[in-house]
C-alpha cells in the first residue's frame, strides 16, 4: 500500500492501454470508415506475433523481426481485406460477425498447422532487459517503459496521419459520409484496402511487442480482441480519439482494480474471502465501467456518427 | 430377386464373420489436439501409441478423436464412442472440467475409463467409481508435495498464486495443507490473464521469501517472462504444470532455477524409463513430457491388465487393473482404495542443458508415497 506500487501501478495501467490503442485504433478505423465488424482483428496480433518470432530466430534481430511481424501482419490484412471482406460491406453485420469467424477459426488452425502447436519462443532483446529505478525507488521494467514510448509515438504519428494528410482526410471524410467520397471520385476501394492494412499492421505490431513479454501461442488474441472491443464501445465506434482515451481508461481501472479491490475488500472480511470476492469483482470492472458509461453516454465518449 | 437378395445376406454372412474377432480390444481416446494448450494432448497420445507399439500387439485398436478442449464435444465423442464403436476403454481427457462432464456417465453404463491426466476431487472422493481408475495424479499431489518440499527447505514467509478457478483454489488449497503454516499472501490472478505487471508489484511489495504459483499453459510462460525483466529476487517454486519440456524452451532463460514437483522425470533412472525415453526421442525426434509418461504408464496397465483377463470379463479386468502389474516409468506405483495412485512425487530444477537449452533436472524426492486426501469420502 505504498506510494512506490501505486506509481508502478499506474504506469503498468498507462503501458496495458497504449497497447490496447494499438489494437482499439484499426479496429474503431475500419468499424468507422468501412462499417464492418471484423473479430479476425485478433489473428493479426497473433500473425504479427508469429512473424516477429520466426524472424527474431532466424535473423537474431528483435527489431529486424519486429519489422517483419508489422509488415507480414498489414500485407496478410491487405490479402484478407481483397479477397473475403471486399464481400461484406453490403452485408448485414450479422454476416460479418459469421464470416470473420469464420477467418479466426481459418488463421488459428493455419498457424497451429505451420508452427505446431506448442508456444513459440521470442524474448525481448538484451539491451531491453532489466530495469531502471525512477524517483521514489520504483524500479520499472525497461521494456515495458519503451512499450509506452512506442504507445506515444504511434499515437502521435496517427494524429498527423488522420489530420494532416491527405490519406487522413480522405479517411475522415469515410467516416463521415462514406457514399459521398466515392461519389466524389475517391477510389474507395483502394482506400479500404489501405486502411484494413493500416490496422492490421498496427494489430500485429501489438502483437508483436507484447508477445515477447507474453506467449506467442494460438489463439493469443482473442482475449486482446474482447479488451478491444471494449475499449471501442467506451471511447466511441469510429473515434480514434475515443480509442485513445478509452484504452487508457480500460487500461488503468483494470490494473488498479486487480490490485486494490482484494485489499479494499480485506479491510472488513476474512483475507482468503477478500481475495476470492476482490479478484471476482475485478474481474468485472472494466465491463461495469462500460455499462455505467454507456448509460450516461449511449454512444460512448467520442462518437464518430453523431 | 431372389438371388440378389441371397447374395447379400451371404456377404452380410461373410462381413460379420471376417471383422468379428471376439478377443479384440477397442480403446477410445478423447484428448485435446487442437486449440490452445494442444501439446498436452499430443504428448499423452504420442506415449499411449509408443507403449502399444513397443508391445508389439496387434489385437488391440486404438480410435483417436479430438475434443478440441469442449466439454459438450468431449461428451458427445464418448457417446459416440460407446454406442456405435462399442469401446471396451475410453481414456485420454486432459481437463478437468471435461473429465467431470464425461467420466461419470462412462463408468455408470459399464465402460472402463482410465485417465491420463485430470483427477478433479470429485472423482477421488464422493463421486468415484470401480469402473474409473485414475493413472496419473490426484490434483492436489503435486502442489500438496512442493508444499512438503518448501517447508522442509526452511522457507517461511511463501506468497502463493493461482487463476481463479476450480483448479486453482484447489491447487493453493493442497499446497496449505501439506506446507503447513502461514503464507503472506494469496494472489488469484483471471483465468488466461497474459499480463502480471499488477501481481509482480504486489509480490515485491511483500516481505516474502519465496514464491510458489500454479500458472498451467501460457499462463506460466507470459508470467515467467516478465518475473526475469522486474528485478524481484526470490526463489520460485511451482508444479510441473508450469514447466514441462516444452513450455521451459518457449519461456527461455527466466525459467532457468525454478523447482518444480512432477512425479516423473526424463532422468530417473529405472529400466522401464529408459526404455520411454529412448524410444520416444527415436519415434517422435523430441523430449518427452510428463504427460507422454502418463500416457505411456496408461497404456502399459492397460496392456499388463490384458494378459490376465479381456474387459468383457469385468470383474476380472477391474482385478488385474487393481493390481498395477506392470513397470511404471516412475519407479514404483500402486492403487490406493480409490483407484488412484500413491507414489513419490520429485522434484526437478531447470538448469541449462548442454545445448544451451533449459532442461529440467532432477534433484530429489519431495515426498514419498502420496496419497490423496479424498479417498475416504469414496464409497465403492
Amino acid at each position: 500500500m505504498s506510494v512506490t506500487l501505486l506509481i508502478e501501478q499506474l504506469l503498468n495501467g498507462v503501458q496495458l492501454g497504449t497497447m490496447l490503442f494499438l489494437m482499439a485504433s484499426g479496429l474503431t478505423l475500419v468499424f468507422g470508415v468501412m462499417g464492418l465488424i471484423n473479430l479476425a482483428h485478433g489473428s493479426f496480433y497473433m500473425v504479427g506475433a508469429y512473424a516477429t518470432a520466426a524472424v527474431t530466430a532466424s535473423t537474431g534481430s528483435f527489431l529486424i523481426g519486429l519489422g517483419a511481424g508489422m509488415a507480414a501482419a498489414a500485407m496478410v490484412g491487405a490479402l484478407v481485406e481483397l479477397l473475403v471482406i471486399r464481400r461484406l460491406y453490403h452485408r448485414p453485420h450479422l454476416d460479418q460477425v459469421l464470416a470473420t469467424f469464420a477467418l479466426i477459426l481459418i488463421f488459428s488452425e493455419g498457424t497451429r498447422w505451420i508452427f505446431g502447436s506448442s508456444p513459440m519462443r521470442l524474448s525481448p532483446p538484451s539491451w531491453l532487459t532489466g530495469f531502471v529505478t525512477l524517483p521514489g525507488d520504483t524500479r520499472y521494467p525497461i521494456y515495458r517503459l519503451m512499450l509506452i514510448g512506442v504507445g506515444i509515438v504511434i499515437s502521435i504519428a496517427l494524429y498527423f496521419l488522420i489530420s494532416k494528410t491527405r490519406l487522413g482526410m480522405r479517411i475522415r471524410a469515410g467516416e463521415s459520409d462514406r457514399e459521398m467520397i466515392g461519389a466524389l471520385g475517391v477510389n474507395i476501394s483502394k482506400l479500404y484496402t489501405v486502411v484494413f492494412a493500416l490496422g492490421a499492421g498496427l494489430a500485429g505490431l501489438a502483437g508483436a511487442l507484447v508477445g515477447a513479454l507474453q506467449s506467442v501461442q494460438v489463439g493469443m488474441g482473442e482475449p486482446v480482441l474482447i479488451l478491444a472491443f471494449v475499449v471501442i464501445v467506451i471511447g466511441g465506434i469510429g473515434s480514434i480519439k475515443g480509442a485513445l482515451l478509452g484504452a487508457l481508461l480500460v487500461g488503468v481501472v483494470d490494473t488498479l482494480g486487480r490490485v486494490y479491490l482484494p485489499i479494499f475488500f480485506r479491510a472488513f472480511m476474512p483475507p482468503s474471502e477478500a481475495t476470492g470476492v476482490g479478484a471476482a469483482l475485478a474481474a468485472m470492472l472494466i465491463y461495469i465501467l462500460m455499462a455505467v458509461i454507456l448509460a450516461f453516454k449511449p454512444k460512448g465518449l467520442f462518437s464518430a456518427h453523431d | 430377386m431372389k438371388m440378389i437378395s441371397r447374395f447379400g445376406l451371404g456377404l452380410l454372412l461373410s462381413s460379420s464373420l471376417v471383422t468379428a474377432h471376439a478377443d479384440d480390444v477397442k480403446i477410445g481416446m478423447i484428448t485435446t489436439l487442437s486449440g490452445g494448450g494442444s501439446h498436452l494432448g499430443v504428448d499423452v497420445r504420442d506415449g499411449f501409441m509408443l507403449a502399444l507399439e513397443q508391445s508389439g500387439r496387434d489385437d488391440v485398436e486404438v480410435l483417436i478423436q479430438d475434443d478440441a478442449n469442449r466439454p459438450d464435444l468431449a461428451r458427445s465423442l464418448a457417446n459416440e464412442f460407446m454406442q456405435r464403436d462399442e469401446v471396451d476403454i475410453l481414456t485420454g481427457i486432459i481437463w478437468s472440467n471435461l473429465a467431470m462432464a464425461v467420466v461419470p456417465t462412462v463408468t455408470r453404463q459399464g465402460t472402463f475409463y482410465l485417465s491420463p491426466n485430470a483427477g478433479p476431487s470429485d472423482l477421488a472422493g464422493r463421486m468415484c467409481h470401480e469402473n474409473y481408475f485414475n493413472v496419473a495424479y490426484q490434483n492436489d499431489n503435486l502442489h500438496g508435495a512442493m508444499g512438503a518440499y518448501m517447508r522442509e527447505e526452511g522457507y517461511e514467509r511463501p506468497i502463493i498464486m493461482a487463476p481463479n478457478y476450480p483448479a486453482g483454489t484447489d491447487a493453493l488449497a493442497g499446497f496449505k495443507h501439506l506446507y503447513e503454516g502461514e503464507v503472506v499472501g494469496e494472489l488469484y490472478t483471471q483465468m488466461g490473464q497474459t499480463d502480471y505487471a499488477a501481481e509482480i508489484a504486489q509480490i515485491r511489495d511483500s516481505d516474502a521469501d519465496s514464491l510458489f504459483f500454479f500458472l498451467p499453459g501460457g499462463m506460466g510462460i507470459s508470467f515467467m517472462k516478465q518475473w526475469e525483466s522486474s528485478g524481484v529476487d526470490m526463489p520460485i517454486f511451482g508444479a510441473a504444470f508450469s514447466f514441462d519440456e516444452i513450455l521451459i524452451k518457449a519461456v527461455g532463460s527466466a525459467a532457468i532455477g525454478a523447482r518444480n514437483t512432477s512425479l516423473w522425470a526424463y532422468d530417473l533412472e529405472n529400466e522401464a524409463n529408459d526404455r520411454f525415453v529412448e524410444g520416444f526421442q527415436a519415434a517422435y525426434d523430441r523430449m518427452p513430457t510428463l504427460y507422454a509418461a502418463q500416457g505411456y504408464d496408461t497404456a502399459n496397465l492397460i496392456l499388463s491388465a490384458l494378459e490376465t483377463a479381456h474387459p468383457d470379463d469385468k470383474d476380472a479386468f477391474r482385478e488385474a487393473l487393481r493390481a498395477a502389474d506392470f513397470d511404471s516409468v516412475r519407479g514404483e506405483f500402486r492403487f490406493g482404495p480409490n483407484q488412484h495412485p500413491i507414489q513419490d512425487i520429485y522434484v526437478r530444477e531447470v538448469v541449462e542443458g548442454d545445448d544451451g537449452e533449459p532442461t529440467n533436472r532432477l534433484i530429489g524426492v519431495a515426498i514419498e508415497d502420496i496419497q490423496d486426501v479424498y479417498y475416504e469420502q469414496c464409497q465403492m
